[in-house]
């Protein structure tokens, strides 16, 4: 690749020649500030917080849509830029609302960092007209607050661009523009997969997950219900960002003692129930390759995956698999298995789950998904959520002793916790399935095939006589060219595995923010030790998977199991 | 997404829709004379219209309606039999042209930006027609009436059906 030279703030630095201003100036660890800038998604140009002073430009440019030259001079912070931004600032805040303090993304929000780092304190411009929205809150999953958008354009950029979605777009001119989508309609009436990626991306708290912490606070001190708690494999590797620990933190042992002390009667994993997953998935793979069934089959623990596919190709539902996601299999045996094994009511019982994911929240309130007679899961918070609560309850996270979950639904195998991350569920069904179809041990239980992060791959694998073809894919847009390909009968796979995003949940649309590759990766390594540190790596050698099968499922695809853990698709007819 | 029909369910709709699309078909840049055309059949532009356009021309109907709400051209409501546009530019303001639109908007009922609900007028402001010497103006459809006092407006209107 070329380079070129360019001096930033008489530094010189070598760059490679297509870079932008920003880019060579944070390589040189000179910080410019920026909004709508992120690293996934391309240069906007349009915040013009990142103006900076370069040779042989009349006005101030934007850095970050600037390209690089051989022997450019570069100044970022001159009187003439700290001024030029500071006035972009201060012309943020005049048309932004002043309830920082009380704002749910306080603390985390691009906006309010800037403004104090640049030191604002007094707006010139306040008193003029402001934009009035109504808030868009008819969704179980997202809040939009389009008062308290700049007009970054990260949630259109993310939407089209990484999740294929096209859920929003500018709409209107001038002081009336906003991020809108089509007719200005509520999220649940158009097709919007509640994947939170534009949640994850939004500088500001225009777009926020829909905060249920107040439901579990309210569970938590009523004395006559029994309030369990189960986590995805995840939230161990994500929620330590959320209380000041570098990415990458694994915290399982902290997470469970701080869910004793929010005071949680039993902290349940997810991985339990993921192994549960893999057990009826598996077994459901090898019925429908064995008898004709239909195929490629593909996972369905994604929910705004699930939702994609029931809003755009209600045709293909057939090929998603029935076991239900480990979230819901989950809550369906908390309400029968675990109740009765516990003598408890299941009415009394209140069942929280602790997701990486917004769509989630939108799952848990599926009519289908109440086989115990309840609700299933009766509440669900995101890893920032969690986040929150315990910093409300004054919880010292650092400090707090390692304790380990629960019995009987709080063993996992390695299998299982890695279905937080893109390849994961596959790699899990396939330890399982081999193993199953061969009757032998694998002498090697990584598929190196599925694992990396191109949001295709594909890979054909030795069961016993048979190869069978899979492919894993990522993000959403990667999911819709699948499914066209799908469509035209050009895909001859066997199985897929589809996660709605980058990465898979380590990359949740409920996870920690700020979030990029660099962080992505680092939890996705956290999670691949944690199934490397594992002692037992396959799921259907979780010894509590193995009594729950002998003492209240019987077979997995049995009819116990058949009535707990498995469920139909609808479509959905959303534009 | 559910193939039903859309525009009110009638083929006939649909099938101009098309003709239209059909002429456009591969052309870049193809938005928004499509959407011109689509709005001079309906004399706006239906949501059910738009939704048909965006299928079928695999546009992304977020963005289809971004475009709509960008350029004032474009209408998503009925529009009126008679456009009233009352004139609000610089001569107009200092010759009272704020009361000529108080006495329209009082007159009809409607505020500027909207239609009466006989779609027989949409009444709407305009920030000069060039005609500053007659101030303060209002056009009528093709119609421009000008030296205007709130007195004259009811017997102007009554001129249009």
């Amino acid at each position: 690749m070329d380079k070129v030279t360019l001096t930033i703030n008489g530094i010189s630095v070598t760059t490679d020649k297509n870079s932008s201003v920003l880019t060579a100036a944070r390589q040189a660890g000179i910080y410019i500030p920026t909004l709508c800038y992120h690293p996934d998604l391309h240069a906007e140009g349009a915040c013009r917080l990142c103006l900076v002073e370069a040779s042989g430009a009349r006005t101030l440019v934007a850095s970050c849509v600037y390209p690089v030259s051989e022997g450019l001079v570069v100044k970022t912070n001159t009187t003439r830029v700290r001024s030029a931004r500071k006035l972009v600032v201060e012309l943020l805040l005049a048309n932004h609302p002043k309830d920082c303090l009380s704002c749910q993304k306080s603390m985390d929000c691009e906006l309010q960092k800037i403004a104090a780092d640049l030191g604002v304190r007094k707006i010139r411009f306040i008193g003029g007209e402001m934009k009035a929205h109504t808030i868009d809150d008819t969704n179980p999953s997202l809040v939009r607050d389009q008062e308290k958008c700049i007009l970054c354009g990260r949630c259109i950029s993310v939407c089209s661009d990484v999740q294929g979605m096209d859920v929003y777009s500018f709409a209107g001119r001038g002081f009336h523009t906003m991020v809108s989508t089509a007719f200005e309609q509520g999220l649940e009436k158009i097709s919007c997969s509640y994947c939170g990626q534009c949640a994850n991306v939004c500088p500001t708290g225009a777009i926020v997950e829909k905060d249920d912490t107040a439901k579990v606070w309210a569970a938590l001190s009523d004395s006559t219900k029994h309030v369990v708690v189960q986590t995805a494999p995840s939230v161990r590797v994500a929620l330590g960002e959320e209380l000041g620990l570098p990415p990458g933190s694994v915290v399982t042992g902290k997470m469970v003692a701080a869910l004793r002390q929010l005071g949680f009667a039993k902290v349940f994993d997810t991985d339990f129930s993921a192994d549960l997953t893999i057990m009826e998935e598996g077994h459901e793979f090898i019925k429908r390759l064995t008898n004709n069934g239909v195929l490629p089959m593909i996972t369905s623990c994604s929910p705004g995956w699930v939702n994609m596919l029931e809003q755009r190709y209600p045709d293909l539902l057939p090929h998603l698999s029935t076991a239900k996601s480990p979230q819901a299999m989950f809550g369906a045996v908390v309400k029968t298995y675990y109740a009765q094994k516990a003598g408890i009511a299941p009415k009394d019982i209140v069942s929280v789950s602790v997701m990486p994911c917004t769509a989630k929240k939108a799952e848990a309130v599926r009519p289908e998904l109440c086989d115990s007679g309840f609700q299933d899961v009766d509440i669900v918070i995101t890893t920032r959520e969690l986040g929150r609560m315990i910093r409300e309850a004054g919880i010292d996270f650092e400090k707090l002793e390692e304790e380990q979950y629960d019995s009987p639904l709080g063993e996992g195998t390695g299998a299982a916790v890695i279905f937080g991350t893109t390849g994961g569920v596959m790699e899990a069904a396939l330890r399982t399935v081999v193993e199953v179809v061969t009757k032998k041990q694998l002498p090697k239980i990584e598929f190196e095939e599925v694992r990396g992060l191109e949001s295709v791959r594909e890979a054909t694998i030795s069961v016993g006589d048979l190869k069978v073809k899979i492919a894993v894919v990522h993000t959403l847009k990667a999911a819709r060219a699948m499914m066209d390909k799908v469509r035209a009968g050009m895909a001859d796979y066997h199985f897929i595995e589809v996660m709605a995003c980058p990465g898979g949940c380590i990359g949740g649309g409920g996870q920690p923010v700020p979030v990029n590759w660099d962080i992505r990766k680092k939890r996705r390594e956290a999670l691949l030790e944690c199934d490397e540190s594992s002692i037992l790596r396959k799921s259907h050698e979780n010894p509590e998977i193995i009594t729950i099968y002998k003492e209240f499922l019987g077979e997995p695809l049995g009819e116990k199991a058949h009535e707990l853990l498995h469920t139909h698709y609808t479509p959905q007819n959303r534009k | 997404m559910e193939n039903k029909c859309c525009c009110g369910g009638e083929n006939k709709e649909k099938a101009k829709i098309d003709e239209i699309l059909v002429k456009y078909e591969g052309t870049k840049g193809f938005l928004i004379p499509v959407l011109q055309e689509v709005q001079h059949l309906y004399n706006y532009l239906p949501k059910e219209a738009l939704e048909y356009v965006a299928q079928e021309t695999k546009t992304p109907i977020s963005a289809v309606y971004g475009v709509v709400t960008f350029y004032s051209q474009f209408h998503l409501n009925p529009r009126g039999r008679n456009i009233i546009r009352v004139c609000q530019g610089t001569a107009c303001h200092v010759r009272g042209g704020k009361l000529i639109l108080e006495e329209v908007e009082k007159e009809l009922g409607v505020k500027a930006g909207h239609t009466t609900e006989d779609l027989r007028f949409t009444v709407e402001t305009v920030a000069c027609i060039g005609a500053c010497g007659l101030a303060p103006v209002m056009q009528i459809n093709e119609d421009t009436h000008g030296r205007l006092t709130p007195e004259k407006i009811s017997l102007i209107l009554a001129k249009y059906n």
